[in-house]
């Protein structure tokens, strides 16, 4: 098995997809000659030229709702966006084009896209530049939502979202595009809706994705080590679909669970996974599902305020602790 | 001669097809009308009456491969492009023997066999969609052109900027057709527009433009054929606007009483259909077939609004099939 940066897992999975179809292009800011804003597609344009490896002018608004088009045309589109944050001017294409038309025409036109890039905070970016947004595309039926910063599932899960027929929202961590993982020598596809459990754990369950995953094995060595409770840390990779038999599964396993989440507490993921779990599982709780997610705030720009804001290991040992009694 | 005027004549044949489309449309509208004010129609509801010359004209200058793209004020676009009017009708009437099953309604109006796109009910959203089928025929080298209906009120978006630089920085096959009938729901042009010619915008990115009077549909069609050329033989977008006027108010529930005085009048001077009428009467055709192809198209018209009246609403069990692409899972099919 290789050692693969997270960046490298996604321009791996996008080179073989290009070399598997020629329908499949990329698309973005940036994405070309400077190989990538955070050096993802880097020798790509090397690859597959210009035709295929397409720098845009900024304008997000036309460039993903061109996607839209092309995909309904029968093309594969890669769009990149820089940051999620700034997929929101072109938010109107891909929650009134993209999640709709399979139902606006009935099954007449499908949209096999991919739009992905960064999401949630870096570093001392300040508020325009922070936001982790699953909730606001995973809220729409007509979309499917994969967040994750780990290489081997970035990179059998783009792959199985470049083949999918439906658009597909892949937010990646621009803090994790460094971390290496192992990634299977192998063609792999992982396919989407399924979670995985990254710890085995009796005590309870930690449920997250993408980057606080990290948190939460860090918080679980400490929760082991420190006070015996014994976590398991369940990775959900896909938002949507919801691998909600994964997360029924490990309630009745160990009977208490604390979902972490970046992003506003407000309508969150961690909300509505929580409202499901006990609406399923009500039975099977010993103790209340707690919630740990960016405090409500927008978020600040100085490095001792910004980590108060964001979920840490801290908050999440604490909200394990509670519902343990321990 | 400007590149809005035309000498184009057509023939006689060709002619009297226009004038059956166009006559087709305004029954079907008409019929819309009616079913409306019974509750048969529901929601909103935007007709086309006046502006039959330019989905007549335009869609004659069109390739079956070639791709359309319109908005809300979409009946007129999907008839002259083919389309069923039975499916149609159905379909403003909520049948499950709609175009779309009953799913999508009046303003979402698609049908891929005749590679109608859809009509979009967010203003300008949908130039977006006929950029990326240009950006696709470009792509797989194909000979296809994608012509997109927008109303002047949509010139003031964002999406249909953006639409205009991308395809123009990478002279994608496409032609924005303009359908100015002077008024965006109530508010009428010179209120919101600096500029009343919206082919102008073009000259922001530089892309080949003009501006054409869209009442004969004879002329319609050969500005359109021009500007369709143009695009498919790679030579870039074109943006057209074509001067029209809507008779009705805005949807079904607007009486339109912002009009100034004697202005729907004026128009009706120069009414599309006449207009036909008179050409083909210039032309030798009597009376006689003139009112034959009337009733022709009446007869169709009050057809498919029986059909849609005596078909049966969707069927609850397919709620959930369009969400997501009908054949989910892996796609193999690989033409690369
Ligand atoms: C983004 C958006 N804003 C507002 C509306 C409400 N609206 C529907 S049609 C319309 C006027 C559009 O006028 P125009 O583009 O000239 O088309 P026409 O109705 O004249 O055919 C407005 C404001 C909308 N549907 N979408
Ligand atoms: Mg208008």
């Amino acid at each position: 098995m290789a050692q693969l940066q997270l960046r490298e897992a996604l321009r791996r999975a996008m080179v073989e997809e290009m070399r598997r179809d020629d329908r499949v292009f990329l698309m973005g800011e940036e994405v070309a000659n400077y190989d990538g804003a955070y050096k993802v597609s880097q020798g790509m344009l090397e690859e597959f030229g210009e035709r295929r490896i397409i720098d845009t002018p900024i304008s997000e608004n036309g460039f993903v709702g061109l996607g839209v088009g092309a995909a309904m045309a029968g093309l594969r589109p890669i769009i990149e966006v820089m940051t999620w944050n700034f997929s929101l001017v072109a938010y109107d294409q891909i929650i009134n084009n993209a999640a709709k038309i399979v139902q606006m025409t009935a099954g007449q036109y499908t949209v096999p896209m991919v739009i992905r890039g960064p999401n949630g905070a870096a570093e001392n970016l300040g508020s325009q530049h922070s936001q982790a947004l699953e909730s606001i595309f995973a809220h729409f039926p007509g979309l499917k939502v994969v967040s994750t910063s780990t290489p081997a599932d970035a990179y059998g899960l783009l792959k199985s979202a470049i083949r999918d027929p439906d658009p597909v929202i892949f937010m990646e961590s621009e803090l994790a595009y460094g971390v290496k993982g192992e990634v299977p020598d192998d063609e792999t596809l992982i396919p989407l809706g399924e979670a995985v459990t990254r710890r085995e754990g009796s005590d309870l369950t930690l449920v997250s994705w993408n980057k606080q995953i990290f948190s939460c094995l860090e918080a679980a060595d400490v929760l082991q080590k420190e006070y015996g409770i014994s976590a398991q840390v369940l990775d959900l990779r896909t938002i949507r679909p919801l691998d909600e038999q994964a997360l029924y599964d490990a309630v009745a396993r160990t009977h208490r669970m604390v979902i972490v989440q970046e992003g506003f507490p407000f309508a969150g993921i961690a909300a509505e996974i929580s409202a499901r779990v006990q609406e399923a599982c009500f039975d099977a709780l010993d103790a209340p599902i707690l919630r740990v997610t960016n405090l409500d705030l927008n978020q600040p720009y100085a490095t001792n305020l910004e980590k108060l804001v964001i979920p840490s290991v801290a908050r999440i040992i604490q909200a394990a602790r509670a519902v343990c009694n321990r | 001669m400007s590149e809005g005027e035309t000498s184009y004549e057509p023939s006689r044949d060709e002619l009297l097809e226009w004038y059956r489309q166009m006559a087709l449309i305004r029954r079907f509208e008409e019929l819309a009308a009616k079913a409306y004010t019974q509750r048969k129609i529901l929601g909103f509801c935007h007709l086309y009456i006046g502006q039959e010359a330019v989905a007549v004209g335009a869609s004659a200058a069109l390739e079956p491969t070639d791709v359309v793209v319109s908005a809300y004020r979409e009946h007129g676009h999907i008839l002259a492009r083919g389309t069923s009017p039975r499916a149609v009708m159905a379909e403003l009437f909520g049948k499950g023997t709609g175009i779309t099953q009953g799913v999508g309604g009046s303003m979402h109006l698609a049908d891929r066999e005749r590679n109608f796109w859809g009509g979009y009910g967010i203003v300008g959203g949908h130039l977006t969609l006929a950029t990326g089928a240009a950006f696709a025929a470009r792509y797989r080298q194909d000979e296809q052109v994608s012509l997109v209906y927008f109303g002047d009120g949509a010139a003031q978006q964002g999406a249909f900027f953006e639409s205009l630089l991308l395809a123009q920085l990478w002279k994608l096959p496409v032609v924005f057709l303009c359908e100015n009938n002077y008024y965006a729901m109530g508010t009428s042009i010179e209120r919101y527009s600096a500029l009343q010619d919206m082919s102008l915008r073009g000259d922001g990115v530089g892309m080949k433009r003009w501006q054409f009077q869209g009442f004969d549909v004879a002329e319609v069609y050969d500005n359109v054929k021009r500007a369709v050329d143009y695009a498919r033989s790679g030579e870039g977008p074109v943006i057209l606007e074509a001067v029209t006027y809507r008779y009705r108010g805005h949807s079904m529930s607007d009486p339109a009483k912002y009009r100034k005085k004697g202005e729907l009048d004026d128009v009706k001077k120069k009414d599309a259909l006449e207009l036909v009428r008179d050409r083909l009467a210039a032309m030798g055709v009597d009376q006689d077939t003139l009112d034959q192809v009337k009733a022709e198209v009446n007869e169709i018209a009050q057809d498919a609004y029986d059909f849609a009246e005596s078909s049966p609403d969707p069927d609850p069990a397919r709620l959930y099939d369009y969400t997501y692409a009908p054949d989910a899972g892996d796609d193999d099919n690989v033409e690369a």
